[in-house]
Parts: structure tokens; C-alpha cells; sequence
């Protein structure tokens, strides 16, 4: 997880396009400056920065199924629970479940747990929107390749 | 009316807090009834689920932006319920 630059997934462990669902890991670092602040003597991850886990792999998994030909935005969150604090140097198991394959937007499901417990869950609404330009569509397929999400190219191109 | 507008609009009563008596078949989604675009996404995923159909919502912004279409082809709330019909006969052909 590099928690400075918002990279909070460490690598994809499955991606199954047929049941729309993916799952990630990801290593909370055991020192950042976020702690420093979060908070003085108790360091915890910011639960703002849990959902943006979930949101990230909401949006791989929005980004594998539409073959990188779109680009997901996080645009709602909703029935988020935090349910117990994470600290440093804890692993995260990210699973998100695409729910609704809509028109310019998708609807998904979200979990993380640590140790296999339940640590928060939400459904996110991700804007499905074409890449506002070729840098940003190129820096997320480096990305992808750098946490090891692969995607067939579409069969008509 | 048509079952179809009372689905669509029990489920706008329920998704943005309006008062149900004050929706009706005329009612245009957005200059009446102030419904913005992401509360609008939340309307749509309701319908798609209600009538397994998914809206074109895309397709109809397109059609609005390049002066094709009127948002009132789409978003009046009586034609919006034709417009849903013609997709759940079109899925059911």
C-alpha cells in the first residue's frame, strides 16, 4: 500500500468476470505520516482511507469487466459501516461484488476483512465514464500490470 | 395512469423524499421536481431492478446533448413510463 500516492491495493488475488466479483489485498505500512496525525499515540487507519480501499477495488473490477475501455468514479457511498479498528502493518481482503451493471454507472457490494473478520462493508455507486484522456487511460493499465490485474483485450479489437 | 408511472413514482417518493401527491404523470423529473443527476442514478437502479430492464440513461444524454431529443421525451415522468414499457416489451419479444 502506498498510502501517500493513494495506491491502496497491493495486488489482485482473483478476478472472476463471471460472477463479477474481485478480491485484493492490501498491507497497511507500519509507519506513515497519516499516523503521525491518526492519531497521536493511537495510530489508526483513517476510515475515510478504508472505504477509498473498497473503492479502488470496486473500480478494478468495474475497470476488467468494461476491458479498460471505461473509467470508474466514486460517486456514492452507502450503509458504510466501520466496524473495528485496523492498525499498522495489518492485511486487508478486499472482495467487491458487482451488483448492477448500469447505463453510465455500476452499483457494488464491498468488503474488507482482516484475520477473516468482517472490518467494513459498503455499496458503492462508481460513474462509468469514458478515460478523460490517453495518459489517464495508459498510468491505470501500468497500474493494473503493476498489481496484477489482467484483462484480455475485447474480442472485437 | 399506468401501473408503470405508479412504480416509477412511489420509487422517486421513496429515493428523494418527495412527497408522493406532489408527482404526477406531467411532473418533469428534473425542472419539477429538482431530482439532480446523482439522485437520478439512484431512480434509475431501482427501475432497472423493478423491471429488469436497464435504462439507456447514456444513450438518452446523447440524444439531449446533440439536440436530438428533448429531456422532456425523457424525463416528463408520463413519457418516461412509455419509455420504460417499450423496453420491458422489447426485452419480452
Amino acid at each position: 500500500m502506498r498510502i501517500e500516492y493513494f495506491q491502496l491495493i497491493d495486488r489482485i488475488v482473483d478476478l472472476n468476470l463471471a460472477d463479477r466479483k474481485i478480491s485484493s489485498e492490501a498491507l497497511v505500512p507500519a509507519v506513515s505520516t497519516i499516523f503521525e496525525g491518526h492519531f497521536p499515540g493511537y495510530p489508526l487507519m483513517p476510515g475515510v482511507l478504508l472505504i477509498e480501499a473498497m473503492a479502488q477495488t470496486a473500480g478494478w473490477l468495474v475497470v476488467a469487466i468494461n476491458r479498460f475501455e471505461r473509467m470508474p468514479f466514486l460517486a456514492a457511498v452507502k450503509e458504510a459501516k466501520l466496524r473495528t479498528f485496523i492498525k499498522p502493518g495489518q492485511l486487508l481482503s478486499i472482495d467487491a461484488h458487482l451488483d448492477h451493471d448500469g447505463s453510465g454507472y455500476a452499483i457494488v457490494e464491498t468488503k474488507i476483512r482482516a484475520e477473516r473478520k468482517l472490518i467494513c462493508d459498503a455499496t458503492l455507486t462508481l460513474c462509468v465514464l469514458d478515460f478523460p484522456n490517453a495518459k489517464m487511460e495508459q498510468q491505470m493499465r501500468d497500474l493494473a500490470a503493476s498489481i496484477g490485474l489482467k484483462v484480455e483485450a475485447p474480442a472485437d479489437g | 395512469m399506468s401501473s408503470t408511472f405508479e412504480t416509477i413514482a412511489n420509487i422517486i417518493a421513496e429515493t428523494c423524499d418527495i412527497p408522493r401527491d406532489s408527482i404526477t404523470p406531467d411532473s418533469h423529473a428534473i425542472n419539477d421536481l429538482g431530482i439532480d443527476s446523482l439522485d437520478f442514478l439512484d431512480i434509475a437502479f431501482a427501475i432497472d431492478k423493478a423491471f429488469g430492464i436497464k435504462l439507456p440513461l447514456e444513450q438518452w444524454t446523447q440524444e439531449v446533448n446533440d439536440g436530438k431529443a428533448t429531456t422532456d421525451q425523457y424525463f416528463v415522468l408520463k413519457n418516461l413510463s412509455a419509455r420504460i414499457d417499450e423496453l420491458v416489451a422489447a426485452k419480452g419479444a
